[in-house]
């Protein structure tokens, strides 16, 4: 996906900008905004190149540095808390071999931490990608992992 | 009990397909833009004040006040711009309204332009929220089919546009205005008021904002008319609630209730309770931002004029259970860590007390803090909810000031804590 054909798809418009930049770092593989992106973005819509990147380093779900294939996002907020969501860390921790905020070695996983994604009533709850989960339990996670590494293979 | 559960908002929940504008048409929707189109606006103005319907993203501001207030202010274009940057944790209500019945804002949106006088709709959800958004984008392409959007809606001659922008993670956003600054594509940063939005919104033009949930009660009150729909509720609070339960329950999930229903009843029977036979320690009422407030409290009825006695609202109406096993602490600072780091950091007051909270509590935690630890602590809190430029640096107090208000031991019988371990 080009930042031109993004920007065109949202209409032009600084008010757009922000779901258009998102939508073009989830088309990309390693799921971040480079130097050059935002270059490009500053240019087709004639915003200062300052303004676009202070809409990255503002808004979180925007990286700078390479992650992974998939984002792991684990909720942690109190309803997710209440209900064992250390637990899910713990758990994808050790399935993964990485630490919250790592990438895994093969550039398939990046584990993080959100604030709460709305499904407060499925807590614990993680989101990857597009796609949200809940209730999870060790099993459950397992066969989550297990599955995106083979589609991801 | 079953009387205290009332689907008004989420009655077509599950009947209607969300991709589908001719499931809403066969269930009755759109009927209600038709009626306002043949009425006059001022008289929509008239119901929804006659419906006493109050904001339901946690401030409760009059929404017909609003209403009026925008289509008297001078200056246009004018704007409607819903909220549904719905960041708060333990809230699910607007996504289950974007996602189960995206028509229902839509008309709800629609009408309110009608009578406001706003030529431009703005629906502002938040970045994670990745399937509303694509719900709500096809939603609008087919109202626009329809001739519900667009020039000349339904041959009435009224023009009215609206799109769906995209959030990127920032729970500020919903403080609106930063939500304003968002949608003028900068970074999500309040500013000083007045002027309010209704005078100077959107573009710095006339803007009506509201909460899905607020936009979503509209089209009821048109069919039904004001007056029946205020019979719905108590004489403070009327209407419906949508709720939010999360945390320690068997039946977590979204309820629509009526006014006169406790927190009991809510936790209780329509959450079926405590998981594991334990008993609910603390509730917190509206999400982080919110008191949390112990059980021989839950017998209040949610209706404003009563938990108004205790200072405390439904607010957003998101109720979260904390069980037995918890530690005040604990939840505290969890609260306090999501506060820090959403944060804008515009002012100092929310910016550097927030770091220094939980650096205080810290010292609990760990069983330094002495008294002199928990006066500069209450200090503290007292300078940001009073000192804060807007609702985040505000309300973020709210949390431990009711810890200190219902469960002080908790934070006060560890002072000195460490000593005593030596
Ligand atoms: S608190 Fe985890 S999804 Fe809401």
């Amino acid at each position: 996906m080009e930042v031109k054909e993004v920007l065109d798809k949202y209409g032009n418009s600084p008010g757009r900008l922000l779901g258009a930049m998102l939508e073009y770092q989830r088309s990309k593989p390693q799921n971040y905004l480079t130097k050059e992106d935002i270059q490009a973005f500053a240019k087709e819509t004639g915003l200062p190149v300052s303004r676009v990147y202070s809409l990255v380093t503002f808004y979180s779900l925007f990286s700078e540095v390479p992650r992974g294939r998939y984002i792991i996002q684990v909720c942690r907020d109190v309803p997710c808390h209440v209900n064992g969501s250390v637990n899910v860390v713990a758990e994808l921790e050790g399935l993964l071999g990485i630490k919250m905020g790592q990438t895994t070695e093969d550039g398939m996983f990046t584990l993080e931490y959100t604030s709460c994604i709305g499904c407060c009533e499925m807590a614990p709850a993680m989101q990857i990608g597009e796609t949200v989960y809940g209730n999870l339990t060790p099993e459950k996670i397992a066969s989550i992992i297990g599955e995106l590494r083979r589609a991801g293979k | 009990m079953s009387n205290k559960v009332k689907k008004l908002l989420t009655a077509r929940f599950g009947v209607v397909s969300p991709d589908s504008i001719e499931d809403y048409i066969k269930n009755g929707g759109y009927a209600s833009l038709k009626k306002a189109l043949g009425m006059d606006p001022e008289a929509i103005i008239t119901e929804v004040k006659a419906s006493g319907l109050r904001g339901r993203g946690g401030a409760g501001f009059p929404t017909g006040i609003k209403m009026e207030s925008v289509r008297r202010a001078t200056g246009s274009p004018k704007y409607v711009v819903c909220n549904a940057d719905e960041g708060e944790p333990g809230n699910f209500k607007d996504r289950y309204l974007m996602e189960k019945d995206p028509h229902q804002l839509l008309e709800g949106m629609i009408i309110s332009a009608f009578a406001a006088g706003a030529d431009y709709g703005a629906i502002f959800v938040r970045g994670e929220y990745i399937n509303s958004i694509k719900i709500l984008d096809n939603a609008i392409k087919q109202a626009r089919k329809a001739g519900f959007l667009g020039k000349n809606i339904l041959g009435t001659g009224f023009d009215f546009e609206m799109d769906v922008y995209s959030g990127a993670g920032s729970y500020v956003c919903g403080e609106e205005f930063a939500l304003l600054a968002a949608l003028e594509g900068k970074p999500a940063r309040s500013t000083f008021k007045p002027p309010f939005p209704t005078t100077e919104g959107l573009n710095g033009k006339p803007t009506q904002i509201n909460n899905v949930e607020t936009f979503a009660n509209i089209p009821h009150i048109i069919d039904m008319g004001g007056a029946a729909y205020a019979a719905l509720g108590t004489e403070a609070s009327t209407g419906t609630k949508l709720i939010s339960l999360s945390g320690n329950v068997n039946h977590p999930g979204l309820y629509e209730v009526t006014y006169d229903i406790t927190l009991r009843e809510i936790i209780e029977e329509l959450g079926g309770g405590v998981p594991g036979g334990r008993a609910v320690k603390m509730v917190q009422l509206g999400g982080p931002s919110g008191p949390i407030i112990p059980p021989s409290l839950l017998d209040l009825k949610i209706d404003a004029n009563e938990m108004r006695k205790y200072n405390l609202s439904i607010a957003s109406g998101a109720i979260i259970v904390i069980d037995d096993r918890a530690d005040a602490l604990d939840i505290l600072v969890r609260i306090m860590e999501f506060f820090h780091h959403e944060s804008c950091g515009k002012c100092t007051p929310c910016r550097e007390g927030l770091g220094q909270v939980l650096g205080l509590l810290d010292k609990f935690v760990d069983g330094t803090a002495t008294e002199a630890d928990l006066k500069l602590l209450r200090n503290l809190l007292d300078v940001m909810s009073q000192a804060s430029l807007c609702g985040l640096g505000q309300a973020a107090p709210t949390a431990i000031k009711t810890i200190l208000q219902y469960f002080g031991d908790e934070l006060c019988g560890r002072i000195g804590a460490a000593k005593e371990v030596k």
